[in-house]
């Protein structure tokens, strides 16, 4: 059977093909940051607790600091750099900043990609569903109150955008 | 950049039959969401994980995702992953309250059932409501398929009777009606958290008869905690019946509780925790 040894591993980031050359179980998180310098993404935890490495892969919010970069081969990867020059972003970014929803900023581009996750599967989410789309992110500064409402308000700006 | 680390061999196969190949080839780590794995093996920042075997990914095969309905039996590829399983309306309720409460949205993404049960992790948290289905396991092998229990299946903790040329396809179970799920899940903060005990259990009822009673315990023991022989001396009684025989009922699940202390718990914390759950069950959630 054939060896998995790709020179290049190739998937979509941000809308772009891009190829790297790294071994398949590197995790995206540095291939990411350090190969393809997208540094929105960051590393609190390394195991898949803090969510302050979230992205969306094929849509999905998931921690790109367990996922090896062989495995995403072929799919698409959302940094908060992409996401950002959307208009659903600029909603959630007034609304934090409405809410005092970002204090250090460490955790915030998680938040927003979980954000981003839970709005586009759910427009209208009620507190409880809220707090579970965010179920796993860490914030150390806020008490999550100001994130809550920060999610709540960009539901009701952003209504008929998701 | 990344550099040191170990630069295993690795393999991506195309299909589940070169997947089941590649296995027998080359005794192969297989990594399906790898939330498991990547953190087992994790290095600091920047450096390769640590496997300690050539690696295979699987999480990219269809083959692996599906779940088929039949008449009685509910079968599930071992590459369905957890938020598949809380949006699929044909998987049984027990099934969902434990997926709930794994983790969070982002893992649950990537983790799958098929890796949760050969982590065969004892806080492994989809494996007490497993247990209570009665669970059952197709291996494909390179010489053909095999079916275990999945109470054979796990033999202590982190421990399965995988073989070198097997990977798991697929979880299948009798569909069973029952009128009452109780799951209870004691972690130390609602979301990420990996269980100091897990509790299902299961009530069907005939009238005032219990006419079926199924009851898991996870991370209690090296194994999940599953008594058929006390579930018999519960099932034809009614609920005033199993009050007059609780204590009785608590001290022959006491004989089977073999807890650890670690991180997460002590010992102690865990049988008296788990006890109090089952007692909670027995008094109070058992009934409609």
């Amino acid at each position: 059977m054939k060896e998995y040894n790709p020179k290049e591993i190739r998937f979509i980031v941000n809308g772009k093909r891009v190829t790297v050359k790294a071994h398949p179980l590197t995790r995206l998180l540095d291939v990411l940051r350090e190969d393809l310098k997208l540094t929105g993404v960051k590393e609190g935890c390394g195991e898949g607790e803090c969510g302050a490495c979230s992205v969306l892969l094929n849509g999905r919010l998931v921690n790109s600091c367990i996922i090896p970069v062989g495995s995403v081969d072929g799919m698409e990867v959302e940094t908060i750099e992409g996401y950002r020059k959307s208009k659903k972003y600029s909603v959630i970014e007034d609304s934090f900043a409405e809410e005092s929803a970002v204090q250090c900023g460490f955790c915030t581009p998680g938040f927003v990609m979980a954000a981003e996750a839970l709005l586009s599967k759910n427009p209208a989410p009620t507190e409880a569903e809220i707090r579970e789309g965010i179920s796993g992110n860490l914030c150390r500064c806020t008490g999550y109150d100001p994130i809550v409402k920060g999610i709540k308000r960009a539901s009701e700006k952003g209504k008929g955008l998701w | 950049m990344v550099e040191a680390g170990r630069a295993v061999k690795m393999y991506r196969p195309g299909t589940f039959r070169e997947a089941v190949e590649i296995r027998a080839e080359y005794n192969t780590i297989p990594l399906a969401g790898g939330t498991d794995l990547m953190v087992k093996y994790r290095k600091p920042a920047g450096v390769l994980p640590f496997f300690t075997r050539p690696v295979e990914f699987i999480g990219h095969l269809n083959e692996l995702k599906y779940t088929e309905k039949g008449i009685e039996v509910l079968r599930i590829g071992a590459g369905v992953n957890l938020s598949e399983i809380l949006k699929n309306p044909d998987i049984p309720g027990s099934l969902k309250e434990a997926a709930s409460q794994i983790a969070a949205p982002g893992i649950r993404n990537m983790a799958t059932i098929g890796g949760n049960i050969c982590n065969a992790s004892p806080a492994g948290d989809m494996l007490p409501a497993l247990y209570c289905l009665d669970a059952s396991l197709l291996l494909a092998g390179k010489n053909g398929l095999r079916e275990v229990l999945l109470s054979d299946f796990i033999t202590g903790p982190g421990k399965n009777s995988l073989r070198g040329d097997e990977l798991l396809k697929e979880i299948y179970f009798p569909l069973r009606h029952y009128d009452k799920i109780y799951y209870r899940k004691v972690g130390t903060r609602m979301a990420n958290s990996l269980s100091r005990l897990s509790f299902t259990g299961l009530v069907k009822w005939n009238g005032k008869i219990i006419s079926d009673i199924r009851i898991a315990l996870g991370a209690v023991a090296p194994v999940v905690v599953r008594s058929r022989e006390i579930e018999k001396e519960i099932i034809g009684r009614s609920s005033a019946e199993v009050s007059g025989i609780t204590d009785e009922i608590l001290l022959s699940y006491k004989k089977l509780l073999h807890p650890i202390n670690d991180q997460r718990a002590s010992a102690v914390y865990r049988e008296q925790t788990a006890l109090k759950i089952l007692k909670e069950f027995l008094e109070h959630r058992i009934r409609l």
